[in-house]
Formats: structure tokens, C-alpha cells, sequence
């Protein structure tokens, strides 16, 4: 783990941490997330936009991590992000499966849409 | 070896057993699946109804996996609530799973598909009991993305293309639903340090922090159990799939996450509520009553029916959060809060069972008339009594007819709503029972109905009716042993204990 650096916000501001940084990003990541799951109708679009959902979840948990930050990095949100990326990755490889049987099937790849 | 069998490791055999059948019914070729996944249905069974028996007069147990006390590891705990979520699964679970075995084994063309239904199956259930025992806020994720994952296989299994997109459907929420949580998680982890729920609780402060993981929290949940607005997902998904997977879906799966919502409000949440909060969650379980009961009214199939009506069932379990969240100051009198819990935790069973039932006996109409829509059941008395009075007994706990567990329910909701003078509840409790009679009285009338030819029905396994009956029955009876469910109950601190707060919007105070 390295020595976070100091990310400078402006002369005379107040500095930002890397890892308050990363959750601002984190926060910015969830958000684009769940516009996009409401917003796009194409399933491989919403299967997308639900992995960025996830990378906004587990960014906030790295940047939590920082308790101690000159230290040592607290590493139970680590463990928590392994885990929750090998669920969201099965989840995401079966909602993948779906939508192909889906196509394959009827020919739709939308929800919704007239089958093409 | 007898330290394996101790009772105080009974919260890890409950969730233990089921996930051994899960991984064996896997592995073992198709046509042993049935008989051993039915096996495991009994197995798993037996330590729910010793649970039950063992925490008779409320007490609890805690169990610290692999010996590991929080906050290093993790700790499963049982109390009352728990036990009795866990003793209902395990009832409905076993009447549905013999179901299935009939089901799958007589009815299904395609045996090496239909089979894939016992490993989800027992994986849903050892998910549900994780669920209902774990005190970590982690692991609880965990069991979400399980049970999710498994309903989803579930829901999808007939391979159809309309279950297909509807099972999507369902994995995109739910997958939305559970990251939400784990966002508001890891807030939460971010503000305590701890993941352990009473940790937590201890920990945490109110303030802005706590009420932004308490709403994502919330409503990453409310997705998952439905709650209007965010029911959408959930009349295709429980309509589409096989009649025995429906069942688990609105009669377990909902239960569920209605659990944790319950318990992390009670225990962690306490400090970020307002009163607004537990009106706001009300005010959407009231318009759930509502617009699923029209919904359900609506519909030209008869699975439809029932699964707009699990929208509106769901609706009276959020009726409990206005009734317990009080303003400080009004917790002396607040004897009603009793009355709350129960009249919730009777919905909770009434609906499970009465549900299940529903969904079993319209399997039976579908195997026997080839479709569920509404004229197809012309006569039904005539053909198939049997599934008729299961549709009947059923129909009188969902509206909430004396002597059913339905009536138990809504009177207890009702007694607490006057008691704590929230009068504007009424009208929708009301209505909605109504509404609930509209729609069961039009299938009845149709049952009841001459038909003016008769359609050719094929032959139905006298097993399959009788297990949607004995859960109809179920769903009436339940009313009978209410002193010692609530005897279970007391076990739990928060039963019968409003969550204080300042009414003048202020900070809550423990």
C-alpha cells in the first residue's frame, strides 16, 4: 500500500484526500449507475449499468478503508470487496446468460421492444 | 462428535443441512434428485421445528462461527422473530417441496431441466435461514445476493421466453437492490468500524452519515421486497414461473428481506428515524394495499390475480413501521405496539401459507385445464373440489374472515392503529379487505358457475391437491397457537417496544 498522495483542490483550499477523492468518485459511479439501469432499455445496457453500480459500491468501500491512512490500511473492507466482486460477477455472468437465451429465443434485446 | 450435535449449534446445522443438499442433489445424477432433494426437505426441517421447540418462552441463542467471537468473525443468532420466519419457511418449504416432487416427477416433459429445481431450491432455503440468523451485516449481503441469485434460477426454469425476460427483470432489480445495500453497508462500516449488528447499533451516531446508509439501506431492501412503487418486477416474475416456484417466491422470498428491514430498523436505525420516516414507509405500504388490489382485480389470469395480490399483502406488513416508530413522550402508553408486531408477524404467516396454497392450487388448474384463465375455471367445484375448498379457505385468511390468521392480522393491526391514534391507517385497511373480497369472490363465483360445456380436463395427482390444501388449512389454523408465538416473540428485546424519538424533529435519543 502506498503513501496516499495529497490531491491539491485550489490555492489555499483545504486538501483533498485520495481517499475522499475516491469517494466522491464512488458516490458519482453509484448514481450514473442507477440513472443508466432506469434510463436504457437495451438489456446488455442495463447489465452494464449495473457493474458500474457495483464499481461505485466497492470504490466506497476501498476508500472507507483509509481509517489509518499513514499507517495501514484497515484490509476488512478489502475482504468485503473480494467477496461482494466474485457475487457480483456470478450475478452478472447469469443476468449475461439470460439475456442471450433471451435473444437467442425471441430475438428481443430489449425489454419491451417488438422482437427484431 | 456429540459436540457436533450440541443445540447450541443449531444456528449453523440451520443453515448447514440445506446447503449439503444443495451441492449433493448438484452432483448426483437426474433422476436421484427428487427423492434426495425431498430427503433433504425433511433434514432440514428437523432442526427448524426443534428451534421452535427449544426457544419456547422466549429466550435466544447466539453461535460464533468456527468459534470466532465478533468482531473478527461472525456470529448467527436466534431469537424468537427469527424462529418463527424459520419454522414458517420450513412448514411451507416442506409441503411445496413434496409438491414439487409429484410435480416435476408427473407433470414435466423435460426431467434434466425440471430437476435443477432441487439444488436452487435447497440453496433459496439455506439462504433464508441465513438470513433470518445472521448477525452480520456483511454476511447479510452475502445471503441476499444467495437467496436472489437462487430465486432467479428458479423463476427462470421452465425456460419459456416470457419467464426468461421476467427473470431478468427480476435479477436487474435485485442486483440494483442489493449493491444499494451494500453502499448503505458500507456507510455504515465507514461510521462504526464494526459489521456486527448490535455492534453497530452501539456505535452509531445519528447524523448525516446514518441517514444516508438507512436510506439506501431501506431502499435497496424495499426493491427486494416488492414495495410499491418498486413492485414492478414482481407480477411477471411470480406469474411466469412453475406453480411450486411461485409459491417459494411470494410465500418465502419476500419474507426475507421483510425480516432484515424489520430488524435493522428496530436495532441499528433507531438513532436516524424520524417520525415522518415510519409514515413516509407507511404511506407506501397503504398505497400497496390499494393499487395492488386493483391491480389484481383487473387481471384476465388467475396467476396474475395472485401476484398483484402479493403486492397488496405486503403493503399491510409496512403498516407495522408507523405503529411502532413513535414520538418521545408517547412511549408510556404505547401498549399497542404489541399489537402491531403481532398483527405483522400474523401477515407475515397468514399471507405465506395462504399464498403458497393459492399458487399451488392454481398449478393444479393449469395442469388440468392446460392454462389459467378466468373462464377455464367454470365448474371447478364440480371437477375439482378439493382445490376448490384449498382456494376457498385460502381466499377467507387473505381477505381476513374470522377464524382465519388473515383476520387475526388485520384485526391486531387494527386495534393497534386506534390505540395509537393514527386513525388515517383505517380507511385503507378497510378497503383493502374489500378489495381482497372482490377479487376472491370473482374467482369463487367462476368456480361455483355452471359451465355451459365442459372442456376436457386432464387427470391431476390426488397428492397435488391435498398439499395445496393442507396449506390452506394451515393458513386458518395458524390463529390457534397465538400465545405461544407471541410467547416466542417476547424472547426479543424490541417486541412490544416503539422506537422513541423527538417528535419536534429534532435528534432521536435512545
Amino acid at each position: 500500500m502506498p503513501i496516499p498522495q495529497r490531491v491539491q483542490t485550489g490555492k489555499g483550499a483545504r486538501v483533498m484526500e485520495t481517499h475522499e477523492l475516491y469517494g466522491v468518485v464512488a458516490v458519482g459511479l453509484f448514481c450514473i449507475g442507477l440513472a443508466a439501469v432506469f434510463l436504457c432499455r437495451h438489456l446488455l445496457k442495463k447489465i452494464i449499468a449495473t457493474k458500474i453500480i457495483g464499481a461505485g459500491a466497492f470504490l466506497m468501500l476501498i476508500s472507507i478503508a483509509e481509517r489509518d491512512a499513514e499507517i495501514i490500511a484497515d484490509p476488512v473492507p478489502h475482504a468485503m470487496v473480494i467477496t461482494g466482486i466474485v457475487v457480483a460477477v456470478s450475478a452478472a455472468a447469469f443476468a449475461l446468460a439470460l439475456a442471450r437465451q433471451i435473444r437467442m429465443k425471441s430475438g428481443q434485446s430489449e425489454f419491451g421492444g417488438e422482437p427484431k | 462428535m456429540s459436540a457436533l450435535f450440541q443445540s447450541s449449534n443449531l444456528p449453523a446445522w440451520l443453515v448447514l443441512v440445506p446447503v449439503i443438499g444443495g451441492v449433493v442433489t448438484f452432483l448426483l445424477p437426474v433422476r436421484l434428485r427428487g427423492g434426495v432433494g425431498l430427503l433433504f426437505a425433511a433434514l432440514t426441517t428437523l432442526p427448524a421445528l426443534f428451534a421452535g421447540w427449544l426457544l419456547t418462552g422466549g429466550t435466544s441463542m447466539r453461535h460464533a462461527l468456527g468459534g470466532w467471537e465478533a468482531p473478527l468473525g461472525i456470529a448467527l443468532e436466534l431469537d424468537g422473530l427469527g424462529a418463527v420466519f424459520i419454522l414458517m419457511t420450513a412448514v411451507v418449504g416442506l409441503i411445496v417441496s413434496i409438491y414439487a416432487r409429484v410435480y416435476f416427477s408427473t407433470v414435466v416433459p423435460d426431467p434434466a431441466r425440471a430437476s435443477m429445481f432441487w439444488p436452487l431450491w435447497l440453496l433459496l432455503w439455506a439462504g433464508l435461514n441465513g438470513m433470518y440468523l445472521s448477525e452480520d451485516l456483511f454476511n447479510l449481503y452475502v445471503v441476499i445476493e444467495v437467496v436472489g441469485i437462487a430465486a432467479v434460477g428458479l423463476a427462470v426454469l421452465s425456460g419459456k421466453t416470457p419467464a426468461l425476460v421476467a427473470g431478468l427483470r427480476y435479477l436487474i432489480a435485485a442486483i440494483v437492490g442489493s449493491m444499494a445495500y451494500l453502499m448503505g453497508v458500507a456507510l455504515l462500516f465507514g461510521a462504526t468500524g464494526v459489521l456486527d449488528i448490535s455492534m453497530a447499533a452501539a456505535a452509531l451516531d445519528s447524523g448525516p452519515t446514518a441517514r444516508t446508509a438507512f436510506a439506501l439501506i431501506l431502499l435497496g431492501l424495499m426493491v427486494k421486497t416488492a414495495l410499491f412503487p418498486l413492485h414492478f418486477w414482481l407480477p411477471p416474475a411470480h406469474s411466469s414461473a412453475e406453480p411450486p416456484v411461485s409459491a417459494i417466491l411470494s410465500a418465502l422470498v419476500l419474507k426475507g428481506t421483510f425480516y432484515i428491514i424489520l430488524r435493522l430498523w428496530v436495532e441499528i436505525f433507531d438513532v436516524s428515524l424520524s417520525f415522518a420516516a415510519g409514515q413516509i414507509v407507511g404511506a407506501l405500504g397503504a398505497t400497496a394495499v390499494i393499487w395492488g388490489s386493483l391491480q389484481a382485480l383487473r387481471q384476465d389470469r388467475l396467476k396474475l390475480v395472485i401476484a398483484h395480490s402479493s403486492v397488496a399483502q405486503i403493503g399491510y406488513l409496512f403498516l407495522l413501521f408507523p405503529l411502532i416508530t413513535v414520538p418521545l413522550g408517547a412511549s408510556g402508553e404505547a401498549e399497542w405496539a404489541i399489537f402491531a408486531w403481532t398483527g405483522a408477524i400474523y401477515q407475515v404467516l397468514a399471507h405465506g401459507f395462504a399464498k403458497a396454497a393459492f399458487f399451488l392450487a392454481i398449478g393444479v388448474v393449469v395442469i388440468a385445464f392446460g392454462n389459467d384463465r378466468r373462464e377455464s375455471i367454470l365448474n371447478l367445484v364440480g371437477r375439482l373440489p378439493m382445490v376448490t375448498f384449498a382456494i376457498g379457505l385460502a381466499g377467507v385468511s387473505l381477505i381476513g374472515l374470522p377464524p382465519s390468521g388473515g383476520f387475526l392480522a388485520k384485526w391486531m393491526l387494527l386495534k393497534a392503529v386506534f390505540a395509537s391514534g393514527q386513525w388515517w391507517w383505517v380507511p385503507f385497511i378497510l378497503v383493502g379487505s374489500l378489495l381482497t373480497a372482490g377479487y376472491i369472490f370473482m374467482i369463487l363465483r367462476l368456480a361455483f358457475a355452471p359451465a355451459d360445456k365442459e372442456v376436457p380436463m386432464r387427470k391431476v395427482p390426488r397428492g397435488l391437491q391435498l398439499c395445496a390444501l393442507l396449506l390452506a388449512i394451515a393458513a386458518i389454523v395458524i390463529a390457534l397457537p397465538a400465545e405461544w408465538i407471541t410467547g416466542l416473540l417476547q424472547g426479543m428485546s424490541a417486541f412490544g417496544d416503539p422506537v422513541e424519538l423527538m417528535s419536534n424533529g429534532g435528534e432521536a435519543v435512545r
